[in-house]
């Protein structure tokens, strides 16, 4: 599920460089007070940053997205805003029962009532999510920065070893791996996608990296005395950051899919955390959706909207971020 | 040419070993395989003994990885605890695994290339944004998502197909799970072919060819759409990997007898021989797959040298 060479450009640099010149000549990079520098029809030059601002504002696809994924992020938080029951409280008694008042979703095979359940299951998709997309933007951006800026034999050592990462196709990987351990709880789902995922971001970084270092006004900050520190963190952090953001919310997306995969294979998620993938799982086991196919669709249904959601905003901030694309 | 590919085949072995060489550590280190081959009563002293030296479990891990490494050279991935060769379970299991990617590459290319076009000429057109949408939809719903929805409809409802495939998985019964397992890539395919074709049909080659007179159709299929599938071939190569790994989730749905299910046996049941066998041939199929891309690029587009 990667995505395709060629569609996230690297070229992000070129208009984060004028950026960055603009906000050396006395301007804090984050206020809006920049010089004028005629550009487009607006009297003032926009940043990078508040230009792609500017565009998913307008973006249809971005406020249906964003909207969709605050609505998930506070369900997941206080579930019990929109659901009273409690997931875990089942009776066999009700097994497979169809949608009856108070129940619209019907039970599924343990007597669980199915609405409940798909409420609940926000929470550890959305947990997976986010923390394995900061996880793996944090540990690749450094790793992968680090490695494009320093060079040398840094630089060979992690191009083997994310060589080595590539060549384990990451569904694969988490059934050997994920299999080996004995309980599993959120974290363990998002160690082994960080431990796994950082690798594609790393790779994203450091060429990401090069392509900033080779800026005039790099060479301008160190003759000027910058030390490292320095460089990275006011040159290079700002201007060398989008691309990681573009590819870090697309994958936020496939590792929501990636979660609920490996829960269906049953080396995810365990119970009682509640999760879609372990819910679909058990629906299809023994075609037991035969008679009730309630226990399939809805669950499937809710972690399709939000894995569309996450996708649909990845999209956005990548039309927004990459110009090449406009 | 020749020059290039002896030195990426050398890359390649410092990878293959790195991977094979990861993933031999989690099996054989974390797992032990001879407490499960008991289940839940406890083992023999003696005869577990007897057992981890036979599959040299009682050397240190490198050195048993060194041992493995020095024998799948030769042909021989050792026993599944059963005593069966672990290469007679992927005689078996590869050629139905194939004959599904198969299926799946074929229809990618068909459909995947074919509504990459359309969209193409047309941008902007309903068609172009309808078609992009239901791209985006069908990425997000994950393949295990399609293929439990698509038997259940299609198998169990309204009955057109059977919802489970026999075991010798002739090609008809694989028609269906080739769909689901290649919808993802299919989608992706369509849109590079879009933004490919879209972005080649500004090029000043495609404006000469107009130029100078050729039908519509020609300066399309003979100019446009040869440089334009560049980039979608490449896309193909590493696909194959993919799917091989994709394969696992779809042969658990339909039931296929493929690499996914041999996998998924050998790991429920702890069969270190036949988990560590097979990840190491798909590795070295996902490698080789990269492989090949690059050397095709180099063969598609005669502007790039490689030496």
């Amino acid at each position: 599920m990667t995505e395709p060479p060629g569609m996230s450009g690297p070229a992000i640099g070129g208009p984060g460089g004028a950026m960055e010149l603009a906000a050396t000549e006395g301007e804090t990079l984050e206020g809006g007070a920049q010089p004028p520098a005629g550009r487009g029809p607006e009297a003032r030059a926009r940043s990078l940053w508040s230009d792609a601002w500017h565009d998913l504002r307008r973006n249809p696809v971005f406020i249906v997205a964003g909207l969709l994924i605050l609505f998930l992020v506070v369900i997941s938080l206080w579930p019990s805003l929109i659901a009273t029951r409690d997931p875990l409280s089942c009776s066999l008694g009700h097994s497979l029962d169809s949608a009856t008042h108070g129940h619209w979703f019907g039970y599924d095979t343990q007597g669980c009532d199915v609405y409940t359940r798909v409420v609940y299951g926000a929470r550890s998709s959305v947990a997976v999510g986010v923390c394995a997309t900061l996880g793996v933007a944090v540990l690749g951006s450094l790793l992968g920065g680090l490695a494009g800026f320093f060079g040398g034999v840094w630089d060979a050592i992690l191009s083997r070893v994310t060589d080595i990462f590539f060549g384990i196709p990451i569904v694969l990987g988490g059934l050997v791996f994920l299999s080996m351990t004995g309980s599993r709880s959120v974290w363990t789902v998002v160690a082994f996608i960080v431990l796994l995922g950082w690798p594609q971001v790393a790779r994203i970084a450091r060429g990401s990296v090069l392509t900033v270092k080779q800026n005039d006004y790099l060479l301008a900050a160190r003759a000027l005395g910058a030390g490292n520190t320095r460089m990275l963190v006011r040159h290079i952090l700002p201007n060398a950051v989008a691309p990681v953001i573009v590819t870090a919310t697309i994958a936020l997306g496939n590792y929501i899919a990636l979660e609920a995969t490996l829960s269906y294979l049953g080396v995810g998620l365990q119970p009682p955390t509640v999760s879609w993938g372990s819910d679909i799982s058990a629906a299809s086991s023994g075609m037991q959706f035969r008679n009730a196919p309630h226990i399939l669709v809805y669950p499937a249904a809710a972690l399709s909207i939000t894995v569309l959601a996450f996708i649909m905003l990845g999209d956005a901030v990548r039309d927004a971020l990459d110009p090449k694309l406009r | 040419m020749g020059r290039y590919v002896v030195r990426r085949l050398l890359q390649m072995i410092p990878v293959f070993i790195g991977t094979t060489f990861l993933i031999f550590v989690m099996v054989y280190a974390v797992g032990d395989p001879v407490n499960a081959l008991f289940g839940d009563r406890a083992p023999d002293p003696a005869t577990a003994a007897a057992l981890r030296h036979e599959f040299n479990l009682d050397k240190p891990v490198p050195q048993q990885y060194l041992l493995y490494l020095g024998k799948i050279f030769t042909g021989d991935f050792g026993n599944a605890f059963n005593g069966q060769p672990v290469t007679e379970l992927m005689a078996n299991a590869f050629p139905i695994t194939l004959r599904l990617a198969a299926v799946a590459i074929v229809f990618e290319i068909v459909i995947g290339i074919t509504l990459g076009v359309i969209t193409g000429l047309r941008r902007g057109r309903p068609v172009d944004t309808g078609v992009l949408m239901l791209t985006l939809v069908v990425i997000s719903v994950p393949t295990f998502v399609t293929g439990s929805l698509a038997q259940y409809l299609l198998g169990v409802k309204w009955g057109w197909i059977r919802p489970a495939v026999s075991p010798e998985a002739p090609l008809d019964e694989l028609i269906l799970p080739g769909l689901v397992l290649a919808l993802v890539s299919l989608a992706y395919v369509t849109r590079l072919t879009r933004t490919s074709l879209a972005e080649n049909a500004r090029a000043d080659y495609v404006r000469t060819a107009v130029a100078k007179g050729l039908p519509r159709r020609r300066v399309t299929v003979r100019h446009l759409l040869r440089n334009s599938l560049i980039p979608v071939v490449t896309f193909l190569g590493t696909d194959v990997g993919q799917l091989m790994a994709g394969a696992l989730v779809t042969e658990r749905i339909f039931n296929i007898q493929g690499v996914g299910f041999q996998l998924w046996q050998g790991i429920v049941r702890q069969n270190s021989p036949t988990v560590v066998g097979f990840v190491t041939i798909l590795v070295l199929v996902f490698l080789l797959a990269n492989l090949l891309v690059d050397l095709l690029y180099a063969v598609l587009d005669p502007r790039i040298r490689y030496d």
